[in-house]
């Protein structure tokens, strides 16, 4: 870490970026689950100061439905120079019917369109500001029975805590005593572990006194809540309260309820954190998911562990590196198995060639031979009848002479 | 800067301007008013812990002659010594280095990273010179791309490597560009948010200053070169934007050296005839240059680099590869059809090629067969020839034999007649001479 002696000027980073941020506004999306009746309009009006659901705009327990609906309202609210659409998504019907099996269905099926809604404005070639209408967080109400959790409790938080930031909250906390509060919660949270159920947690900070309000916030979870519409004189002070024959339920004090806390949590300091643990964890599970599906279609799934790290097209790369290798090496083996084929016949007609190549000179000194043979027969022969036609013609001669010589001695009479 | 605004109707205007904008989040939205503090408020400050927490990044490109002072430059800007010896002009080609420092000032952590072009100006022939930064700036984006494109990815604690500002030094001449600043600096300009600066502006006089100013001005207009301009959309710093916009570019002087001026020590270039303050504005654009960059603007350089730059490199890059936003019917395409279409058309490609190949095989092996029968019918068809050949020496050589045995016989019968003959010769005269002995006797 180097050491700057002066000034340069960086520290007004953050300054540009929450001039930035302050232009841009902000965006929430909130989901709150829960049976009907359990106060959650209530609480949404009491957590934003507004009338979000009013006579024009009614709550969820107002739309009762025959099946379990996702429904959204967006409202847009300023306050400090800062500007926030604030998207709630209630879910009229959860939970009301005498068979609830599937009736997260809706639900998961609301997350998961509006990631893929991200996931492809994101994966465009052309890209345009993308609105993030991702669910940021979900508060899921547990009627207060002082019991434990209900089975749909557990199987709805079993279900999405992958897909959302879930925070249970207790609801109407004002029919449970602090005692009671206190067994219901630590009853709660036991169930939560004992499911391995991941609720939002909140992360860690290097800050001492920050880590000391978390892990006082961490010991109150699950957070009881109480909401009211209605603004109640106490003691001078204008409060937001319940009225009770025996007092007043104060929204907003500490000692009734944990509400500050969930507000001060939800709003003023983790709203960015439910966003960013929304974007970092929750959509790249999905995404990633989603991806893996595309990419290793019909491939076997056990191959694909390693593959992950890369994206599809690096994938396509890589396989097609591997092709051109296959092919390569096809291509050699079917070269080498050609040439030494060619080969083989090369030779063979070589052979072939050579053999009767040798025929044909054997037969060809044979023919010579017999040739020599018939010289050596007719000189032979040449030679036996020169000499006869010599000793003939000796012979007649002879028989001449004589015949001369009788002719002779005739004509001499000497002879008889 | 102050964080709470002053004027509420202020305030109230822009509101007003951002409804009536009607801005992709606000659409849809009815407006609700709040009876109390809710304290959402809060969510800019909320942003920017987080951001603190996670530090920033800030890459700086220097383009450049060698011998310009990039390096003081950047000594002077982030007032700290930066590695590196000054590099020598006989550099085979342009070769960027770059060095990434931790600063901090304040609670604020920086990852500086600084990237110097090695050698630029230094060839005989500097056709090629842009071509290695822009290679390089295309690096760093493709990198980013590639994570951003990965199944399992870590954006959020990616070291983004892109250039987010590249400062041009233009060698202080007087007179005007030159062409290498333009052909490069026209090659910048899509890729990298470009920031013009008029180097060792100490050499340059006040009167030729403003006229360069204005000729460089003129030049960069006249060629289509768009350098980046601080921007004026935001109303808090919309004015000393637009002011600064006008004193482009920046006229700088760099110094590491300290010189006592009254009783402070202050950075300058001690001259016989005086001494140039880097920090005083009479005196360069340095304050200017560090305020711009670095105090106001450093976060919209880096949100340019991403929103438009890396995303007209990313289109281009996507479109290469053949995706499209919408199949021929105008229908658009969700993410699993697109991959889905690729990898179809990429199988489909991998199979033919295979097919190719066979076939090309086939082909040969085709080929060679013929041949080889041709030759073996050649064989076959000389020792035709000789067989035939040999048959008729063969029958030539009966036919001596036979007419030798016919000659033989021939003269065997004459030599049996003429014997005979001669026997019966003999004996006649054998005879007769017998006769006539015996009438000799009587």
């Amino acid at each position: 870490m180097k050491n700057l002696e002066g000034y340069v000027g960086f520290a007004n980073l953050p300054n540009q970026v929450y001039r930035k941020s302050v232009k841009r506004g902000f965006e929430f999306t909130l989901m709150v689950v829960g049976e009907s009746g359990l106060g959650k309009s209530t609480l949404i009006n009491s957590l934003f100061l507004t009338d979000l659901y009013s006579k024009d705009y009614p709550g969820p327990s107002q739309r009762i439905k025959k099946t379990v609906q996702v429904e959204q309202s967006k409202v847009l609210i300023k306050e400090g120079g800062v500007q926030l659409t604030l998207t709630i998504v209630d879910t009229p019907g959860f939970g009301d019917a005498v068979d609830n099996s599937n009736c997260w269905q809706p639900v998961i099926n609301y997350i998961d369109s509006k990631f893929e809604d991200f996931l492809n404005a994101e994966s465009r070639v052309n890209r345009r500001q993308m609105p993030d209408n991702r669910v940021h967080c979900c508060l899921y109400f547990i009627a207060p029975s002082g019991h434990g959790l209900k089975p749909l409790d557990i199987e709805f938080m079993k279900r999405l805590h992958d897909k959302v930031n879930v925070i249970p909250l207790i609801a109407k906390a004002d029919t449970l005593t602090p005692e009671e509060c206190q067994l219901f919660k630590k009853q709660i949270m036991k169930e939560i572990q004992e499911h391995k159920i991941k609720i939002y947690e909140f992360p860690d900070t290097e800050d001492d006194e920050d880590s000391k309000l978390i892990r006082k916030i961490k010991e109150k979870m699950p957070l009881a809540v109480v909401g009211s519409n209605v603004v109640i004189e106490v003691n001078g002070r204008k409060v937001r309260g319940r009225q009770y024959p025996w007092g007043v339920a104060e929204v907003e004090n500490g000692e009734h309820c944990d509400f500050t806390v969930l507000r001060n949590m939800l709003i003023r300091t983790h709203m960015q954190d439910l966003k960013d643990v929304t974007n970092n964890v929750h959509y790249e599970n999905y995404r990633s998911k989603k991806l893996a599906a595309v990419t290793c279609n019909g491939v076997d799934a056990t191959k694909n562990k390693g593959q992950l790290t890369k994206s599809p097209l690096a994938q396509m790369e890589e396989e097609r590196r591997e092709h051109v290798m296959k092919m390569k090496k096809m291509e050699t083996e079917m070269e080498q198995v050609f040439e030494m084929k060619v080969k083989e016949k090369k030779q063979k007609l070589k052979d072939s060639e050579a053999e009767l190549e040798r025929r044909h000179e054997q037969m060809k000194k044979n023919l010579e031979a017999q040739y020599k043979e018939l010289e050596e027969k007719r000189h032979q022969f040449e030679e036996e009848k020169a000499n006869w036609e010599t000793q003939q013609r000796i012979l007649e001669q002879q028989k001449l002479d004589a015949s001369k010589t009788m002719e002779k001695n005739k004509k001499k009479g000497k002879i008889f | 800067m102050g964080r709470k605004p002053f004027l509420p109707e202020y305030w109230l205007a822009r509101w007003q301007t951002c409804l009536n904008n009607g801005r992709g989040s606000g659409e849809g939205a009815r407006g609700v008013p709040l009876s109390g503090h809710v304290g959402f408020d809060s969510m800019p400050d909320q942003l920017v812990n987080k951001s603190v927490n996670h530090g920033f990044c800030f890459n700086i490109l220097c383009v450049g002659e060698t011998g310009l002072g990039k390096s003081t430059l950047m000594d002077t800007l982030f007032n700290t010594k930066f590695e590196g010896e000054p590099t020598q002009h006989n550099q085979p080609g342009v070769q960027l280095k770059s060095n990434t420092y931790e600063l901090q000032e304040s609670n604020v952590r920086l990852k500086l990273t600084v990237v110097n072009t090695v050698g630029f100006g230094d060839q005989i022939n500097k056709e090629d010179s842009y071509k290695s930064i822009v290679e390089f700036i295309d690096t760093q984006f493709e990198a980013y791309l590639q994570e951003e494109l990965k199944i399992k990815r870590t954006l959020h604690s990616y070291h983004d490597t892109r250039i987010h500002a590249c400062l041009y030094f233009i060698a202080p001449t007087g007179h005007s560009l030159k062409s290498l600043d333009l052909v490069t600096m026209k090659k910048l300009d899509s890729k990298v948010n470009i920031i013009p600066i008029i180097a060792k502006s100490d050499a340059i006089s006040k009167s030729e200053l403003t006229k360069f100013k204005i000729k460089i001005t003129s030049e960069l207009v006249s060629n289509g070169v768009q350098i980046y301009q601080f921007p004026t959309d935001d109303e808090t710093v919309a004015e000393i934007n637009s002011t600064m916009n006008g004193h482009l570019p920046f006229a700088v002087v760099g110094s590491t050296e300290e010189v006592k001026i009254g009783n402070k020590m202050v950075r300058a270039r001690q001259y016989p005839w005086g001494t140039v303050q880097v920090e005083n504005e009479n005196h360069c654009d340095f304050v200017k240059l560090r305020e711009m960059l670095i105090r106001v603007n450093m976060e919209d350089l880096r949100e340019q680099t991403h929103t438009r730059h890396y995303e007209l490199y990313r289109r281009c890059k996507l479109e290469e590869m053949g995706f499209k936003d919408t199949d021929p019917d105008s229908k658009p395409f969700s993410l699993q059809e697109t991959y889905e279409a690729k990898r179809n058309e990429f199988m489909g490609e991998l199979q033919k090629k295979e097919e190719e190949m066979r076939q090309m095989f086939v082909q040969r092996v085709k080929e060679k067969e013929a041949e080889l029968k041709e030759a073996e019918k050649e064989l076959h068809e000389k020792f035709d020839r000789l067989k035939k050949l040999h048959q008729d020496e063969k029958k030539k050589l009966e036919d001596k034999k036979k007419s030798l045995d016919d000659e033989l016989n021939g003269f065997k019968q004459k030599k049996t007649a003429a014997e005979l003959l001669q026997a019966q010769t003999q004996q006649a005269g054998s005879s007769a001479t017998l006769k006539k002995d015996k009438e000799r006797k009587k």
